[in-house]
This record gives structure tokens, sequence and C-alpha cells, in this order.
């Protein structure tokens, strides 16, 4: 069982306590920008086979939404992080990077 | 390749068996083909079948990461049917539910199709209210499916519990002509077919990366050196988004890991296939005896093939209820399979913005039943540019808001 610890509330909770809310760090498009921003914000993802930022929210416990920085082909969980931010934090960048050199966010930018 | 048939069977038998050929062979790769698809499932395997068998190109090559079916094609619950609610689903989902029925014949191997009929139970009024729509829609379509009431519902199936507490069945979604197939033999029967037009398998070949020139496809790169080709198809279901990364551009698409499992074989006690949408689980009983299980889809991103023990829970929960005569049996394996799931729940057969290379990808928890249509309509487009059964399943769908909503249809299970 996946267990993810809450930032906000520090809890170890497991996956039953949780809600999966999909990639994390989209950049939001709305009203006015093209069609393929829109597009892209709505749909495309990059469902990497690898490092993964998701959105959880802690739906049984705090209810506050969070981020996780987790891997999709060993399930290890990196760590996790408020929701307030627009980038993973460096700490956890350098632990991904300490064991997966070579490894990058966002190749498709 | 020699015929099976009762003759052969007795020919062999008189000879202590040792004229039976191997089903397919195993070439090393060539310089170049006309086309590559990556992917030797079943989806993979039925469009190179259909490209030789309808438009007679056989230099192609299927390259396979691992072997030959062991992905999704051998991870499903094998179920068949067609009952969608749009009608582009309807016509690719019929289209291959009618090719199933002389599947065997046609690919002269048995793939043990068993129309014994698909119920999807109505539990709540809202459910009621769909199916029914569901079935006038399908009278539209000429998809054969009746709404049916609960005494119908007990009749065809008498171990179901139709006045449970929570969730009484309150009527189905009958589609007399769904059923199942056995589904290792429908990725053999198509190796095997596509091996004797000529075509190459190529097992435990990785590919890694998508060469291209100009914005035109060139070929690919793989664990067994560098292959060039005129045309690509990738048909590679969960790690669909790995390959579209490899060619340079991104998928409407999310994977995550679907589980299944049997029990131990039982006397015969069900003899059609029933999905309960609203609990979340459905059930059919295999030649062996075993019942076969599945439920709902892990929601978060995942490639291990690996699910989580809470769904297996619920879904075992939700059939005790619906089949109180299952409570005492044990389970013998679990298994699961990366499932490419789009927005709208409906696959996607198109051109990519890469030239000559096209997808074939987000069948999501149901592509099983759509293998030889999926090949059929896959061919076409890959052969002429252009086919009547994938037209409405372009990858700029979601671009311009043609979704083909298929979240009621598909449910839990798909």
């Amino acid at each position: 069982m996946l267990i993810l610890t809450c930032p906000y509330c520090g809890v170890d909770a497991d996956e039953t306590e949780l809600t999966p809310g999909g990639e994390a760090h989209l950049t939001r498009h709305g009203p006015g920008s093209s069609d393929d921003d829109f597009h892209d914000y709505l749909f495309a993802r990059d469902n990497p086979r690898g490092v993964h930022f998701e959105r959880w929210r802690h739906t049984y416990g705090c209810g506050k939404w969070f981020h996780a920085a987790r891997s999709t082909d060993t399930l290890e969980v990196f760590g996790t992080y408020p929701a307030q931010t627009t980038e993973p934090p460096k700490d956890i960048c350098d632990k991904i990077s300490g064991e997966r050199p070579g490894w990058s966010w966002r190749i498709f930018g | 390749m020699k015929r099976y048939s009762a003759f052969a069977i007795a020919r062999e038998a008189l000879r202590h068996h040792s004229g039976w050929e191997r089903a397919w062979a195993s070439p090393e790769p060539k310089r170049k083909y006309d086309v590559i698809i990556v992917g030797a499932g079943g989806h993979g395997l039925a469009t190179a079948y259909y490209l030789g068998k309808n438009f007679g190109i056989t230099n192609v090559a299927v390259l396979e990461k691992g072997w030959l079916g062991g992905g999704n094609t051998g991870r499903n619950t094998t179920i068949i049917r067609s009952n969608y609610l749009q009608d582009a689903s309807a016509a690719i989902y019929e289209k291959s539910r009618s090719l199933y029925e002389d599947l065997s014949q046609d690919l002269n191997y048995n793939v043990m199709f068993s129309p014994r009929g698909v119920m999807m139970l109505a539990q709540t009024h809202h459910e009621v209210r769909g199916y029914q729509r569901t079935a006038h829609a399908n009278a539209l379509q000429g998809v054969a499916t009746e709404y049916i009431g609960p005494e119908r519902v007990k009749e065809l199936c008498p171990i179901i519990c139709i006045d449970g507490p929570r969730y009484p069945v309150l009527g189905a979604l009958w589609q007399p002509r769904g059923g199942t197939a056995r589904h290792d033999a429908v990725a053999w029967g198509y190796a095997r077919a596509c091996s004797a037009m000529g075509m190459d398998i190529i097992q435990k070949c990785e590919v890694t990366g998508v060469r291209s020139e100009g914005g035109k496809v060139r070929g690919v790169e793989t664990s067994k050196g560098p292959i060039e080709c005129d045309k690509l198809g990738v048909v590679v279901a969960g790690h669909s988004g790995v390959l579209a990364e490899m060619a340079g551009f991104r998928l409407p698409i999310e994977s995550v890991a679907l589980q299944a499992l049997v029990s131990e074989p039982i006397k015969p006690c069900m003899d059609v296939v029933v999905m309960a949408n609203t609990v979340h689980g459905y059930m059919s009983q295999s030649d062996k005896g075993e019942m076969v299980i599945g439920g709902g889809a892990d929601g978060y991103n995942n490639y291990t093939q690996r699910g989580s023990f809470h769904h297996i829970e619920e879904t075992v929960r939700a059939l005790i209820e619906t089949f109180p005569m299952i409570s005492r049996l044990k389970m013998l394996r679990q298994w699961g399979g990366i499932v490419d799931m789009t927005g709208d729940r409906s696959p996607i057969l198109s051109k990519t913005p890469l030239e000559g290379c096209f997808i074939n990808c987000g069948w999501g928890t149901g592509g099983f039943k759509a293998i030889p249509g999926s090949g059929w309509g896959m061919a076409q487009l890959m052969a002429t540019g252009a086919s009547p059964l994938t037209a409405e399943f372009s990858l700029d769908r979601f671009k311009e808001g043609r979704f083909i909503d298929e979240s009621v249809a598909a449910g839990v299970a798909h």
C-alpha cells in the first residue's frame, strides 16, 4: 500500500485516506489563451515511466491538497511538499538527482 | 503453414505428433521494412494481420519488448461486448464483435469465442435510465441489445442476488451475442497467421528510440540495432506515453494499474458475463471453472503492473453482495496490467504530428474486445491514410472538443 506523509498535518497516510489528483505543476491556461495551450493544459500529460510529480488530497484527514514526488516504475516516494509552489523544491530534486543521475524534470517544458 | 483440422489431428496421432510445426517463426530483424508495428499484443498483431489480408502489405515487422501477448492481451478478463452509447464506439466495437464471430475460421486457430451473453446490471435509478437510453441507441446503431427486468436477470443468472439490501438489481442491459474468448489464443492465432504471410514477429526486441528526418519517420532504434521503415505503427497500450516521448510528442493519456483475479475452479454455475458497475465488479466463469473477476483501476500513475490491495478488497466485497454463494470461494491468483486512460474513456487511432507514424492507444480498461475491429481500422488507416472506423478517434478530437464520451458505457470495466 502506498503511504504518503501529509506535509500539513504530518500524518503518514495510506492511500485509502488519500485521493489522487493527477500531474502537478501544470501551467493554467484560461480564456484568451491559444487552442494549443488550452488543450495541453486540459489534456496533454507527461505520463513518464519514472519520476512523477503529482497532486494528492488528504481527503479523510486534514482535507488539504499537497504534492508528492514519486516514481511510477518502482513506486518509491521521494518526498511530499505543500502545494503553494509552481515547481518541485530543490531538496527533493537534489535527492532524485542523487539517486538517478541525468534525471531531468519536464521533458516537454 | 500447415492447416489445423480434424484430419491433421488424426494424421499426427498416427505418427506420434512428430509433424506439428512451430506456430510462428522467430527471425532476426531485416535492415528495412515497409511497415513496423511496435507491440506484439492483440491490437498490434491484428493491425499487421489486416495490413496483409486486406491491403497486401506483408513486408511488415512486429517488434515486441517482452513476449508475444504478454501485456494486457494476456491480463484482461476476456469480455467481448459492443453495447456502447456513442455511434463511433458502437461502430468499431460492433465491427470487432462481429469479426470475433468467425475469427477462429478466419485464422484457422481456435480462439474459443463463446457468445454466452453479457449482462450489465442496473442497480440505481440513474443506471436504469442510462441503460434504457443505451438500449435505444443500440437499436438505432444496429447493435442487438435489450433492456431486461430483474426476473429475467435471475432467470439468466440464478446465482445472482437481485434483492440485496443496499443495491437491489433493478434491471440490466443484455447483449445476447456478447461473451468471452480465450485471450492468449487471439494473440497466438493472429501471430501464426501473420507469420504465415511472411511477416517477421521479433520478440525480446525493445524499441529505444524513433528516428525521424524532416518531420518524417525513418525507423526505430532497438535493442537489436536500428531498423528502417516507411511507416510506423505504435500499438503499445500502457507504454504509449513512453513511445510518444521518443517520437517527440505528448499524448492525452495517463497510465494506471488495473487488476484482475481468478478463483479456484468450481463446477459450472454461471453461463453469462455479469458486470455490476455501481458496486464496482464484474465476473464470469472460465471454461476451466475459475470465476474470473475484475474491478476498478487505481487512480494514480503507475508502470509496475502491480495494483493496490484495497481495490481487490472493494471488488470482492461488492461481488459477494451480488453473488452471496461465492463468499467461501478461495482466490487462486491475482495480477495487474498497465492501462492507458484518455479523458473521454475512448481510444485514439490516429495519425500523429510525426509524418508516417500512427498511434493506436487509449483503450484503457477495455481493449480486448476491440482487438479485431481496432486492427481492421488501424490497418486501413495506415495503408490508405483514412478509415471510416477510426476517423472519429483522431488525436485532434481533444483540441476540437469532439469527445466520444463513454464514461457511462465504460463504467468500471470496459
